[in-house]
């Protein structure tokens, strides 16, 4: 197990030392760059010349991207140019990395609550009308968009009802305590429970709009996963044994199902950033996916490339995680 | 066993969570005093901002979100007539110069204090002249307004509009430059160039800015700046993109009539505008003017600027001759229907230019008419030249204040030009995305841009424009008036005498428009900001310098 651990992360820093240089000629390459973002229409060609020369812009670009890998083996990525200009990229990750965790969490949160048990006993009561009206369910969850649904969501439900806020973390006027970034976790910790209730309500619509896809994609593979198994004959056995529902349920259904569910759950955790960008976009939630959506439209290298540079180190730690999960669960995987 | 495995985790989480309980505390101060205690309102005027604040040291800010933030903690000696471009007295009371114009005599005001309990006087002045002055080299290339309006730092004195600074006595102080210039002191009303606390500014290190990758990283100071202004940095909540100022209550003038001002960040503008719907903002800057009348149905204020721009369409002869031909620049300006561009693509209260300059900047030529819509003739003009192939290009991605749809507004101006016989070959590059760098570096013939002024000096718009041979827009080396433009309009700038200068600069208004032509001035429109119900006190700046100090939430 350590020796498969150990491999699957020495394939991790490949990967990201071949993305960092598909990343920085990429971004390169691209017509603009930092130097117009900073000065926009007041730029003249002497002080954009300045400011590439101090930025090391006008050297080769191996040259500087040998600067890039040396600062970045130092953990400097640089400080962010525009989503929170002077603050160093990696700082602007953690800083906004609780936010999107707790944003996932949440979705994940709701797609696996709805998802799962929606999905077992659809498949429990196949063809039923709670099995179709989910399939159908389901698919609205799948085919709209989640900017749409976002913007939907919000529009009934914070601007037409009024019941929770449009956009944001925290209500502007509540004094929280910042302890882990967490906004729900410090507010009981410091017990200042307005403010774990007000970042509650923030991230009621942000997490059901993320929640859609990863809910829909759960309730489906739960339910022919759940199909599949009714079918096999270890289940027939042990209801010919006169095993107990609860046991069957539990121990021969559910576990046996789970195994791809759990393969699911991981592959959406990982595809729940994809969905960040636009839910927290439109909900203006300070996460990752915002400062991507931000970073890209501004132009913001140092933060754009801190920001892809670990999705992908999170992607691949996520299914490696999933791996040792499998593992977990299904003893066999162990031996192979 | 089973017990003893399954609560392990349990009892992990229980003491972990337990052990951050008792390290973490609230930072909410319960002692139930009310910071509108000095006599001022209590309510709290939540601003709704576009971006995050650079810095909170003005010094090294280029961008209007910075400086609506900074703008109500700092000041400057010369400050601005609330809803206008004109200058005030702010923290010098008046001000001299010699008969040179190079040596400016301050009288300062008495009884200021920085909000960090330090005399406001002579000797704080000088110290922030000669911090601005004195910039390490990233420095220099961070303090971009320094460098646009008095031209070199320390190292490179000998080229710096900047000479020194003179303490006569506590409240006089001397401010030298090395030739009289319509901007000075006019400039020093920018907020970059307002006055910080030296002692603070030793304390953090403020001039410790460096180049590190493609960007700045600050010294602490400029996350706790401190000035003389009406309200004092509460706390930046990076996590919660949120700003909080509170009224400074020792503030030398009149004391802020809300207690609190929050800036909450909200990139996106519909996400702007539902917020003020949803009454969660008190205001917001720059809305659609595709919204303005729905946002007032609404019962909300927009509160329209004068404006204090042009949007222009540059014309650059380096990869087209025939461009520096007037008749042929004169035609191109005569087939655009501005009156027609006006009405339909631009907001209430837009006008057509006359000149490259709006009429709120001294030096405004009020004789000149603008150019007639005069198709036929426009065509007429470009067959006698041989015809015209035009490499037109406007930007996406991008709305501004004075080019609020680009697309639209390129569409209408390009229709005008076929229609009188020019061949236009369109490119759209995206504003960050080649536009600009493909201004800069000549790639096309024509193109949309525009400018909106940072202070009451023709200067900061035609001298801007034009007034450099190799660093400008417009092709200037290929143009026969080039050089004349140039100096000429150097010579206005250094006009001590105000009436003479404005003369000149009217004279120069006309020569652009009737002889030279460099730019085709379109028009001018004015942007607006929104307020909530229940929100008075606002006062529109053409400059979109608001105060908030003078704002009040529903009455308190």
């Amino acid at each position: 197990m350590l020796r498969f651990i150990v491999r699957r992360l020495v394939q991790m820093v490949g990967v990201l030392v071949v993305l960092s240089l598909l990343l920085f000629l990429w971004l390169r390459s691209l017509p603009g760059g930092t130097v117009s973002a900073i000065l926009g229409e007041r730029a003249t060609p002497q002080s954009r010349a300045a400011m590439e020369a101090q930025f090391g812009l006008d050297q080769p670009i191996w040259v500087q991207y040998g600067k890039f890998v040396g600062r970045v083996l130092q953990g400097d990525f640089g400080p962010s140019t525009s989503v929170l200009p002077g603050t160093d990229a990696l700082t602007i990750f953690f800083q906004r990395l609780p936010a999107t965790i707790e944003l996932s969490f949440f979705a994940m949160l709701i797609a696996i609550a709805l998802g799962i048990p929606l999905g077992y006993f659809a498949a429990r009561r196949r063809a039923s009308l709670l099995d179709n009206a989910s399939v159908i369910f389901s698919l609205v969850g799948i085919a709209i968009p989640v900017f749409f649904l976002a913007f939907l969501l919000k529009y009934v439900f914070a601007i037409k009802l009024g019941w929770l806020p449009v956009s944001g973390r925290q209500s502007g006027d509540v004094d929280a305590t910042r302890v882990t970034g967490f906004f729900v976790i410090d507010g009981l910790i410091t017990r200042e429970f307005d403010a774990s209730w007000d970042a509650l309500k923030h991230l009621v619509l942000p997490s059901i709009a993320l929640a859609s896809i990863p809910f829909a994609v759960i309730f489906r593979i739960t339910r022919a996963s759940v199909l599949d198994v009714l079918d096999e004959d270890y289940i027939r056995t042990a209801e010919s044994k006169g095993l107990t529902n609860r046991v069957i349920r539990g121990r021969h259904i559910l576990r046996n199902a789970m195994l791809p569910v759990t393969t699911t759950i991981g592959l959406q955790i990982g595809a729940l950033l994809a969905g960040a960008v636009l839910t927290e976009r439109v909900f203006s939630f300070g996460g990752l996916g915002e400062a991507l959506a931000l970073s890209f439209e501004r132009r913001d290298y140092p933060v754009l490339q801190v920001l892809i540079l670990a999705a992908a180190a999170i992607y691949v730690l996520v299914n490696l995680l999933v791996d040792i999960m499998y593992a977990v669960i299904d003893p066999r995987v162990r031996t192979r | 066993m089973t017990f003893k495995r399954k609560a392990t985790p349990f009892a992990v989480l229980t003491v972990a969570a337990l052990a951050l309980t008792a390290c973490a505390q609230s930072d909410r101060d319960d002692s139930g005093s009310d910071s509108g205690s000095s006599g001022g309102g209590t309510s709290t005027f939540t601003f709704g901002a576009a971006g995050a604040p650079k810095v909170m040291d003005p010094f090294y800010a280029t961008d209007g979100e910075t400086f609506r933030v900074t703008r109500q903690m700092f000041e400057g000696l010369v400050g601005i007539k609330a809803g206008s471009a004109e200058v005030e007295p702010e923290l010098a009371e008046k001000w001299e110069p010699d008969a040179s114009g190079t040596n400016w005599t301050f009288t300062l005001r008495e009884g200021v204090k920085f909000t960090d309990g330090e005399p406001f006087n002579a000797d704080a002045v000088c110290k922030n002249f000669t911090r601005m002055f004195d910039q390490n080299p990233a420095g220099q290339v961070a303090a971009e307004y320094w460098a646009t309006t008095f031209g070199a730092f320390k190292a490179k004195a000998a080229e710096s509009l900047y000479k020194g600074c003179e303490v006569k006595d506590e409240k006089t102080v001397v401010l030298s430059v090395t030739r009289p210039t319509s901007g000075f002191p006019t400039f020093l009303s920018l907020d970059a160039l307002s006055m910080q606390s030296p002692k603070a500014m030793d304390a953090g290190k403020a001039n410790d800015v460096v180049a590190q990758g493609e960007g700045f990283t600050y010294p602490a100071y400029s996350k706790a700046a401190v000035g003389t202004g009406p309200y004092k940095l509460d706390k930046y909540d990076e996590a919660n993109k949120t700003v909080t100022l509170v009224r400074n209550d020792d503030y030398w003038g009149d004391k802020a009539k809300n207690a609190k001002v929050v800036f909450k960040i909200i990139p996106d503008e519909s996400t702007r505008r539902q917020e003020l719907e949803a009454k969660s903002i008190n205001g917001y800057d720059l809305p659609n003017p595709a919204d303005w009348k729905g946002l007032e149905s609404a019962g909300n204020k927009v509160e329209v600027r004068k404006p204090f721009n042009v949007f222009y369409m540059g014309l650059n002869p380096t990869k087209n001759p025939k461009l520096t031909d007037i008749k042929v620049r004169k035609a191109i300006y005569q087939a655009l229907n501005r009156d027609e561009l006006v009405k339909t693509q631009l907001p209430e209260g837009a006008k057509v230019a006359t000149q490259m300059m709006p009429d709120t900047v001294s030096g405004y030529n009020k004789s000149l008419e603008a150019v007639k819509y005069d198709p036929a003739a426009a065509k007429a003009a470009i067959t006698a030249a041989g015809g015209l192939t035009l490499t037109f290009a406007y930007p996406s991605e991008v709305s501004r204040p004075y080019m609020p749809n680009p697309q639209k507004l390129y569409q209408a101006m390009a229709g005008d030009l076929e229609a009188a016989g020019i061949k236009v070959n369109t490119v759209t590059k995206p504003w960050n995305g080649g536009y600009l760098d493909g201004v800069d570096a000549n790639a096309f013939d024509a193109f949309l841009l525009g400018w909106t002024g940072d202070y009451d000096s023709a200067a900061n718009f035609i001298g801007t424009f034009f007034g450099n041979m190799d660093a400008n827009n417009f092709g200037l080396a290929k143009q026969s008036f080039g050089p004349t433009l140039v100096a000429d309009l150097a010579k206005a700038d250094s006009i001590v005498d105000e009436t003479e200068r404005d003369k000149a600069y009217e004279k120069l208004n006309q020569q652009i428009q009737e002889e030279y032509l460099p730019a085709l001035a379109i028009s001018h429109s004015p942007p607006a900001l929104v307020v909530g119900e229940g929100v008075e006190g606002i006062v529109a700046s053409p400059l979109t310098a608001e105060e908030f100090s003078g704002v009040t939430v529903g009455g308190k």
